[in-house]
């Protein structure tokens, strides 16, 4: 049980019971739709800028526990941040959850939670949908998804 | 085993892969739908093939050839006696069963399609039963129509019926659901669709290896099923087709094999059912298929499907008794799938910890997204039976659904 209880972690399971910022975002900026097809997993993530700065963040969908709490953690660590801060997050848990389990990673705070997803290959991707979506987002014009 | 006629321990002793253990774990594979684990008789025949015959079919003059050749055409004509068609001319050997309705698609329907015709499918299709029909619709302009589902997970019949049209050119319709578990009545729908002149296409890859498929009692113009289902190898299928279809359609590929002859001017097709079977087939797949076809009948289809009735009512009860549970798919008919949701945990992450304690169960959309959305999840967790499986290994489920719900408690 104890990779098991590494992947499902009080913080994930508390993100997933009650995901943070889970909601519309009627004055969004930045919009995307994140799509994983292998499982079906789908989640719609409004971003506004306010100058250089990401000062609102939401998403909605539906999704594993990991993927909705990844998605939940993330809106909490990128309010606030620049978008070249949001840029720098994005890269650094891409490092965290793609680095091979036997090895150290950097200590994220909270997303550190989402380190367990190691031992699981096939549920990278779950914890790293809300990231990609976070960066299509960015590339896009106003109001733009990715379908 | 109780009540069924089955040696369930002497079946799992012919199945090699039974024996290894997964993290530690026996392997409990109920992932049966997806594919089914091989007997060794038909690792044998496979290797034998390679080891003792090995050559091209239909070419040469030598001894191996010959015998392959020989070995080849064994095969179709015991995928003939399975599915009783009335000649090995009306079996054609694909890849799977998606191969068996593209070509079907293409060198039937598309012929005939034009803008205001329409091709009838129903709501519980799997994706391979969708798309080459959307394919052929969008190319000729012609009309999908779905015959819809009803909260059991069964077709309705009558809706169905009023769908059938002046203007229908094909209905393609499953004999089980992949994802329901459904049984769908197959000699009905060919019966009520043959009165309005449609050909039918039944998809028996799930019904083949739970129920006996009659070809001829069916009455079906076309039936498509899979190797890797039939306890076979992957990459053979079969597309059974009346001879009268397969002598009208042009070709699905070009190549050798599939020619009479051949000049740069034109070139003429080969006998049936050859002209569908260009280039080098799958001639060690036909082959551990044949050998497939033997274990089951050996075992018997019937003793088979009591023996798995007996486990769909087993694993009913026991996901029945484990809290917030909900079966998706509740037909009257229904073979060999259990389909199911948990209340706030979703299917893969029931499907990660289950694998934990050794449990191989298929989570997602199963390749049946319109099914999910019928009845209005994202997906399902879904344990799918076979011959080999018992009832201990319900219970090893049971128990790690257990688990589920304790870390999601």
């Amino acid at each position: 049980m104890s990779d098991l209880s590494d992947l499902y972690q009080e913080v994930i399971l508390d993100h997933n019971r009650r995901p943070r910022n889970f909601h519309a975002l009627p004055d969004a900026s930045h919009t995307a739709e994140g799509y994983n097809p292998l499982c079906g997993d789908r989640l719609t993530l409004y971003l506004k800028l306010t100058g250089d700065v990401i000062s609102d963040v939401a998403f909605e969908g539906t999704g594993c526990a990991i993927s909705k709490a990844s998605a939940s953690m993330m809106t909490d660590a990128l309010k606030g941040q620049t978008v070249a801060g949001g840029k720098a997050l994005f890269e650094r848990f891409h490092r965290m959850v793609t680095t091979p389990p036997d090895q150290a990673v950097e200590d994220m705070g909270k997303l550190s939670s989402l380190a367990g997803v190691r031992q699981f290959p096939v549920r990278v991707k779950c914890a790293s949908l809300a990231w990609h979506t976070f960066k299509a987002a960015l590339e896009q014009a106003r109001k733009a998804t990715t379908e | 085993m109780i009540g069924t006629g089955i040696d369930v321990q002497r079946i799992r002793a012919d199945f090699p892969i039974l024996k290894r253990t997964v993290r530690g774990k026996p392997l409990v594979y109920l992932d049966n739908a997806a594919t089914t684990q091989k007997p060794r008789a038909v690792l044998a025949a496979i290797t034998s093939y390679y080891t003792d015959i090995n050559a091209n079919v239909h070419r040469g003059v030598h001894e191996l050839s010959a015998r392959a050749t020989d070995a080849y055409e064994a095969a179709r004509e015991r995928v003939r006696e399975f599915f009783n068609a009335a000649s090995v001319r009306e079996i054609v050997f694909t890849r799977n069963a998606t191969e068996g309705i593209n070509l079907v698609a293409y060198s039937f329907a598309r012929p005939r399609l034009s803008p205001g015709d329409d091709v009838l499918i129903s709501a519980m299709e799997h994706h391979s039963n969708i798309v080459p029909w959307q394919l052929a619709c969008e190319a000729t302009g012609a009309t999908l129509t779905v015959a819809p589902i009803d909260d059991r997970g069964e077709l309705i019949l009558e809706a169905f019926d009023r769908l059938l049209t002046p203007r229908t050119r094909i209905a393609a319709i499953t004999h089980m659901s992949n994802a329901l578990g459904t049984v769908t009545p197959a000699r009905e729908i060919v019966r009520l669709a043959h009165a309005k002149g449609v050909p039918v296409l039944i998809d028996a890859s799930q019904a083949a290896y739970h129920m006996r498929v009659d070809v001829r009692a069916l009455d079906c113009d076309f039936c498509v099923a899979t190797g890797h289902k039939l306890y076979g190898p992957t990459g053979i299928g079969v597309l059974y087709a009346k001879e009268a279809h397969l002598e009208a359609m042009p070709p699905f590929l070009g190549g050798g094999d599939m020619i009479g002859s051949v000049t740069f001017a034109r070139s003429t097709w080969n006998v049936l059912p050859y002209k569908f079977e260009a280039g080098t087939p799958h001639i060690a797949g036909a082959i551990g298929l044949g050998a497939a076809l033997d274990y089951i009948d050996a075992i018997g289809l019937e003793a088979i499907a009591a023996h798995e009735r007996d486990l769909v009512e087993y694993g009913t009860q026991v996901l029945q008794g484990i809290d917030g549970v909900r079966l998706i798919g509740t037909a009257r008919e229904k073979a060999s799938i259990l389909s199911f949701v948990m209340d706030g945990v979703h299917p893969h992450d029931i499907g990660t910890i289950v694998d934990r304690e050794g449990v191989a169960i298929r989570t997602g959309h199963h390749c049946a997204q319109p099914v999910m959305e019928r009845f209005g999840i994202p997906g399902t967790a879904r344990a799918s039976l076979a011959m080999y499986n018992t009832r201990d290994e319900l219970d090893v489920l049971g128990r790690a659904l257990q688990k589920v719900r304790q870390v999601f408690a």
